[in-house]
């Protein structure tokens, strides 16, 4: 059987698998992928590799008794001794007093996550991509690492009260660091697509070998509160500490963020500036992703964070029932708005600022106020009269993400960023910040 | 540390200090399932055959072959539930060859006959020569003897996967409810148990068969101040190690008594709690710190994070030749310092060591993941920087000839590459307690436990939080403190180092999800000191008004 299974496929694995139930309810998972990538440094390849994946778990369930039980092997005894196991776990279970049972069929939203182009890389192609950008670092004579990682696969369910989901998904995420011989200045890239016909890596290279250029002999300044620009990749490592966040259950016991005094949450509440608005699409050309959650439950395009005041936590089903509200499941993109200014112009009406292209090694500090900490890497500038005058050494700041957008002065065009802490894709802007804390400064390169 | 581990354990949207929902890395099976032998000896010898005859064959001048097996069990509760039991179970085949002089990996999930190993290994051999024009310099091994058919096992004495679920559940429900019963709004505890079962065999001759255990108790307390809105909360003192369920017994030996109890290699999670909880509450009035210069007392439940920050990562020789200058960084620790024979890592009382063998800790194996035995060797000797981390393709560089062990890949599915040793702060000297150090602090904070960590790409520029600051005045601990972290720079710090407790004081603390590499993969490794003195380093204070 093939590896990766087209929806009829699917369809009929999961039913054939579904006709051995006779537990009270029975969910099955079905899923395949293929993975592959190549990795280079010091101007040349060093490891790579491919990764062949399938997977089908069976979760049975009696009243509030949970079982799941796996197994490989696809002839019909195996598919029916899988069942009768997790079914037997189930009898022995301790019940989960959480468990709120399979989900009533779904609607889903059209999503269009998997291309061809991507299916198609082969190690040949893979090679060829990273040639390309190789071949540009040799010339210029600096030192490139980077990787690119591809993979394709669909995850499918089903369950006993005829819920189907089916979602085919590609992606190709290339990023690239270059250093010049000296050590002295170091630049990045990161691109992230569905489709793999849209990755240049020439013209990503490109914007790495800039950035290792133009910060050698990078000079020390007095770190303090500064005017900061953030390039959408610096900005989407501290904006996801916002989005790990929204969990309603964590927010009503008084422990996250959202939290207020007296049991209360911040839900309804303006917390950042009013021109903040993220929500997430399934359907987003350019960021899609799975238009349903682990168990089946559709994921809806929804308002996160809308002019600045929170609009939805998400709520488990059942934290949901406990709070007598609808439940929310956990987005499965992040988009935010932005405005109309480019970069450039964002850099000419600067005074005295920082342009900061990279964040590195982010950390929470404080849950309270989500005061994070890290480090700038791999281009960090000062701005002068609205000019960019020169490289700065890399600092450390101690700054909260919401405190940062109620010191919001621009908000940029959106684009595609793949943060470089959790993986994640997000459209995010560049944007102006005012009064953003530095706390010390690094020699690293 | 591997962050996106955890937020892949949390799912998007939840905090990463309660972590309900915990990822199927591998596939879920029932308890019984794990205490299955898995593929017996003599056909997995079969299939690692078929895959060097066939590698060989395709043209490889080398290859490995890893057969694995990975377990893993996570028991995860809050208050008084149960939130989660997961079983997982991961088998599958990865080889690595070299052809044309280039590295080429493939991996094949659950591979049972000699023609699905076979066909890795080809598809590494084409993904090795499709690479090898991307090459400038072919690879570089280390000469390897085989070892012919041999084993090793973790020494633990009780396997935490024999256990019964219902031990495992009544002990953290027990810890859960002592926790409520003292003070705390809500706690999560945690159990994660590994064993992994590991096949190597190479062209080189050797069939090494090796079963890893691991295992790491935890909890999470928190209290809230109702008036307020204000939380706090303290993470348990245990370490992850290299044991069996036997870490969770109570041996009054393993116990260091003071401002708190700490542990050695046996963790009484239930005592631990009880003081977390009163703790806890304890933070939510303690004094917020002033910033400024302060001599630091760092437990080794704390400093081990410190080292493996500032020790650990920095001298991985891949790093400083710039292999993981994409992601992990590189390192300022580069060759020429390593080649003038006299760079100054520490003060003369710092010996920091690299050791594979450590028993109890997470990097004890007999052979590493390229068959290369184990060993012990010095990283910074008496202060000066003597050594780096290398392996096979790398410790030419270092004009050696063999590699110092210590290779490992997470999983069936990676390539295996240079990964950190365990490594550790050498005991000091002369007698010295945890009492006699402090008596001689006149304007110090005594720091417990990990907190928040982060420091820049090449290991210059830190700050580190924990679980426990106390105050120390005049040789006396004067109260405890909040939003205490400090910044320092790697060289700068261990210089300020001056007095390290003796080997009676030596405990390990570690990382289960150690993270490195594209892909990402995580290693658990452990990290052995002593308290130990650090003077005037720079605390600053992390409250914020929002």
């Amino acid at each position: 059987m093939n590896v990766i299974l087209n929806e009829a496929e699917a369809k009929a694995l999961c039913q054939k698998i579904l006709s051995y139930s006779r537990a009270d309810e029975c969910e099955i998972n079905i899923s395949g992928e293929y993975r592959g990538n190549i990795r280079y440094a010091r101007n040349e390849v060093s490891t790579s590799g491919a990764l062949t994946n399938k997977n089908i778990v069976v979760s049975s369930a009696y009243g509030k008794k949970v079982g799941v039980a796996t197994i490989d092997e696809f002839d019909d005894a195996s598919l029916e001794k899988v069942v009768r196991r997790s079914e037997e776990l189930a009898k022995l279970a301790p019940e989960n007093p959480e468990y709120m049972g399979v989900l009533e069929p779904q609607s889903y939203l059209k999503t269009k996550a998997y291309f061809e182009s991507t299916a198609n890389i082969n190690p040949a192609k893979r090679a060829e991509k990273v040639a390309q950008s190789l071949n540009l670092c040799q010339n210029e004579k600096v030192v490139a690492a980077g990787f690119l990682n591809d993979q394709h696969g669909y995850s499918a369910l089903m369950n006993s009260k005829g819920l189907f989901a089916y979602f085919p998904a590609s992606n190709v995420n290339f990023s690239l660091t270059v250093r010049t011989e000296d050590g002295k200045g170091s630049g990045y890239v990161a691109k992230g697509y569905s489709d793999f016909d849209k990755l240049d890596t020439v013209k990503a290279t490109k914007i790495a070998l800039q950035k290792a250029k133009a910060s050698v002999d990078a000079k020390a300044i007095e770190p303090g509160k500064y005017t900061v620009i953030l390039e959408p990749t610096a900005a989407s490592v501290l904006l996801e500490n916002i989005f790990f966040g929204m969990d309603a259950r964590s927010a009503d016991e008084g422990r996250s963020f959202f939290s207020k005094p007296g049991g209360k949450t911040k839900l309804g509440e303006k917390i950042v500036d009013e021109r903040v608005t993220f929500y997430s699409d399934p359907t987003n050309p350019e960021l899609p992703s799975s238009p349903f959650a682990g168990d089946g439950e559709a994921v809806g395009k929804m308002k996160w964070i809308e002019k600045g005041v929170v609009k939805n936590l998400t709520y488990s089903r059942f934290w949901a029932k406990e709070k007598g509200v609808k439940s929310v499941p956990n987005p499965t993109n992040m988009i935010m708005e932005g405005g109309t200014t480019s970069l450039e112009e964002m850099i000419k009406s600067t005074k005295k600022g920082i342009l900061v292209t990279k964040l590195w090694y982010i950390r929470p500090v404080d849950p309270q106020t989500l005061l994070l900490t890290g480090l700038t890497r791999d281009g960090t500038f000062y701005i002068e009269n609205g000019k960019i005058k020169h490289p700065i050494k890399n600092l450390r700041f101690n700054e909260s993400p919401i405190i940062m957008l109620n010191n919001l002065e621009t908000l940029g065009i959106p684009e595609r960023v793949v943060s470089t802490e959790s993986d994640q894709n997000y459209l995010i802007p560049p944007m102006k910040i005012r009064e953003f804390t530095f706390s010390s400064l690094s020699d690293a390169v | 540390m591997k962050r996106r581990d955890f937020l892949q354990l949390s799912g998007m949207g939840l905090g990463a200090a309660m972590l309900p929902n915990i990822p199927v890395i591998g596939r879920n099976v029932s308890p019984e399932a794990l205490l299955n032998g898995g593929v017996d000896v003599a056909v997995k010898k079969r299939l690692a055959d078929a895959a060097l005859n066939a590698a060989k064959a395709k043209g490889a001048s080398y290859t490995d072959v890893r057969i694995g097996r990975y377990l893993n069990q996570f028991v995860v509760t809050r208050e008084d539930k149960v939130q989660n039991i997961v079983n997982t179970e991961s088998y599958g085949v990865g080889v690595r060859v070299i052809a044309d002089g280039c590295w080429g990996f493939a991996a094949v999930v659950d591979a049972k006959s000699e023609a699905d190993t076979a066909k890795a290994a080809e598809e590494a051999v084409a993904i090795a020569k499709a690479n090898a024009k991307l090459l400038k310099n072919p690879v570089v091994l280390a000469p390897q003897k085989g070892y012919g058919e041999v084993s090793w096992k973790a020494p633990i004495s009780r396997n935490a996967f024999e256990v019964p679920i219902q031990e495992k559940v009544d002990l953290l429900l027990g810890v859960n409810d002592a926790a409520m019963k003292n003070g705390a709004n809500y706690v999560n505890s945690f159990l994660f148990m590994v064993n992994e079962q590991k096949y190597f065999a190479s062209s080189d001759g050797s069939y090494i068969d090796q079963d890893v255990h691991r295992i790491w108790p935890v909890f999470n307390v928190t209290c809230i101040d109702p008036k307020s809105g204000k939380f706090e909360t303290r993470q348990s003192l245990s370490a992850p190690m290299g044991m069996g369920y036997e870490y969770l017994s109570k041996n009054p030996s393993d116990k260091i008594s003071g401002i708190t109890t700490r542990y050695n290699k046996g963790y009484d999670m239930l005592e631990d709690v009880i003081a977390a909880s009163h703790q806890t509450k304890e933070k939510l009035s303690a004094k917020s710190v002033e910033a400024g210069k302060y001599d630091l007392v760092l437990d080794p439940s704390h400093l081990w994070l410190t080292i493996h920050e500032s020790v650990g990562h920095p001298l991985e020789l891949d790093r400083v030749l710039g292999y993981e200058a994409n992601f992990a960084g590189t390192s300022f620790a580069t060759l020429d310092k390593w080649q003038s024979k006299n760079f100054n890592y520490g003060s003369k009382e710092v010996t920091l060591f690299a050791d594979k063998l450590q028993e109890g800790s997470l990097g004890a194996v007999g052979w590493d993941d390229e068959g290369v035995k184990t060993k012990r060797w010095d990283l910074v000797k008496d202060g000066t920087l003597v050594n780096y981390q290398a392996i096979r393709d790398q410790v030419h560089i270092l004009g050696e000839t063999e590699s110092h062990g210590c290779c490992y890949a997470d999983n069936w599915t990676n390539v295996q590459f240079q990964r950190m040793p365990n490594v550790s702060l050498a005991p000091g000297n002369a007698p010295l307690s945890v009492d006699e150090m402090i008596k001689n602090v006149e304007k110090g904070i005594y720091i417990i436990g990990d907190g928040s960590f982060s420091i820049d790409q090449q290991r210059y520029n830190f700050q580190f939080g924990g679980q426990l600051f106390y105050e120390i005045k005049e040789g006396k601990i004067a109260g405890m403190l909040k939003d205490v972290a400090y910044q320092s720079n790697t060289q700068e710090f261990w210089n300020s180092c001056t007095k390290i407790c003796d080997e009676k004081d030596f405990r390990l603390g570690g990382s289960f999800f150690d993270g490195k590499g594209q892909p990402q993969q995580v290693s658990a490794v452990s990290h052995g000191s002593s308290t130990a003195r650090f003077n005037g380093v720079n605390v600053i204070n992390t409250a914020r008004k929002i």
